[in-house]
């Protein structure tokens, strides 16, 4: 049913994560004639034989599903491209690669429905695996460094990787915050000194310094 | 520079009244072509992530809904005309298709508010803020289920413990407040991405005034408390 996800699974179920990526624009290679088509997300087409144009990706997949395009695959999902993209993913200990947002979703689309239309696939397909295993690894293993912060910045963390890492970091965050929140006045006095001084120094994310 | 945290609290509210106007003008300056291209199917889209996404039930998006209201059944009767001229069933799919996409969202966004009313729902009518963010339809749901609950608490436990015991919303005739009414978790950590640059304060008023600054795009974790106004006025979303 719309709307029901389970809260202590994940907040957004797959499917509705794909959903939302379903929206971004691809573009496909038509080869028949169809006038334009007046959603009510937007207008798209007209579409011309062999002229390229800019769709939604659910629209595509279900063109291409019924045989009337082709697709050209977005330039990030080259071979080369990937390929740079696993090593500075491995190289680095702390920080994400730029990526689309909906990158883990429209590979996924691409490679089940697409898979003509896509230059050396199965490379594809394991350099993109390969770039999900390092990168949510990587998250894991920076779950340590959040302590006791209001905020953390995640750069370049896709949809995917934040709706999966989301439910243990909040209960993490929210731990750390409760025992970290600086005391009530009524409280204050009854601290002794160091425990005090304590709850001030506790690393915290570098803030930009001003 | 160091703004103190009350200009900074009355810069977020200038702007976000700026940038409420221009959206009902229809004519920003500085975002001119995000607010025009952004559809309605846009709109439902983020209104139903941030209703998911936060911890209370936010404000209601009446006009919002409205429309898409209209234009589903503006597409349904065109599909219908569609079948019955005989049209490409190829075209008549894809638009059932954007139909079904728009109605999922439509659908989910007020279910997951519904959810929350039943969760919460002796704290949205007590609290005016919360009751101010429901529907015309919600209230009288909310009204009627709690009015229900409240009867079916009273016949099946309540009326058969001492009389000190009996109310509802109160532990005892001895609490100061309504401590039998749960209220939802403000505190709670979300995920959110900034439109535009802002700087926001990470506590309270007279803690240390710590600020974080988010760029344009950047994802946090962040509790949910310091993002709430500007959840509201639009300059965040939730993720």
């Amino acid at each position: 049913m719309a709307g029901q996800t389970d809260p202590h699974i994940s907040l957004f179920s797959p499917q509705e994560i794909e959903f939302m990526a379903e929206d971004e624009l691809v573009e496909i290679v038509p080869n028949m004639n169809m006038e334009q088509l007046n959603f009510i997300s937007g207008d798209f087409g007209r579409f011309i034989p062999q002229i390229p144009t800019k769709v939604p990706l659910w629209l595509a997949v279900a063109l291409k599903r019924r045989g009337k395009c082709t697709f050209r695959p977005p330039g990030w999902m080259s071979v080369d491209n990937l390929t740079q993209i696993l090593e500075a993913e491995r190289e680095s200990q702390s920080t994400f690669q730029a990526l689309p947002f909906s990158y883990v979703e429209i590979a996924r689309l691409l490679i089940d429905h697409a898979r003509d239309d896509i230059p050396d696939m199965f490379m594809v397909r394991s350099l993109v695996e390969d770039i999900r295993d390092v990168r949510l690894h990587k998250l894991e293993t920076n779950l340590g460094s959040f302590q006791g912060t209001s905020a953390v910045k995640i750069s370049n963390v896709s949809a995917m990787e934040v709706n999966i890492v989301r439910p243990f970091v909040r209960r993490a965050l929210e731990a750390f915050y409760k025992h970290d929140k600086p005391e009530a006045d009524v409280d204050r006095d009854t601290r002794s000194s160091r425990q005090q001084r304590e709850a001030n120094n506790e690393p915290r994310r570098p803030l930009r310094q001003r | 520079l160091n703004l103190s945290s009350g200009e900074g609290e009355r810069e977020i509210e200038r702007e976000a009244d700026l940038m409420a106007s221009n959206s009902e003008a229809g004519e920003s300056s500085a975002d001119y072509e995000t607010m025009m291209s952004t559809s309605d199917v846009e709109l439902l889209k983020r209104a139903w992530r941030n209703e998911k996404a936060a911890p209370e039930i936010l404000q209601y998006e009446g006009a919002l809904v409205q429309r898409a209201k209209e234009q589903i059944e503006l597409v349904e009767e065109t599909i219908d005309d569609y079948v019955e001229n005989g049209i490409d069933p190829l075209v008549v799919s894809l638009y059932q298709m954007d139909l079904d996409r728009t109605q999922f969202l439509l659908r989910s966004y007020l279910r997951v508010r519904l959810l929350k009313i039943e969760k919460f729902m002796f704290h949205n009518l007590k609290s005016e803020e919360a009751e101010r963010r429901l529907s015309e339809q919600e209230k009288v749901f909310a009204t009627r289920c709690a009015d229900d609950l409240a009867k079916h608490f009273e016949e099946s436990v309540l009326l058969k413990l001492p009389e000190n015991y009996q109310s509802v919303l109160k532990q005892s005739l001895i609490s100061e407040v309504d401590d039998m009414v749960p209220q939802p978790h403000l505190d709670t950590f979300v995920v959110c991405r900034s439109k535009n640059f802002v700087s926001l304060n990470l506590y309270e008023e007279g803690e240390s005034p710590e600020t974080v600054e988010m760029e344009r795009g950047d994802l946090y974790f962040i509790r949910y408390k310091i993002v709430k106004r500007a959840i509201e006025s639009g300059q965040i979303d939730l993720i």
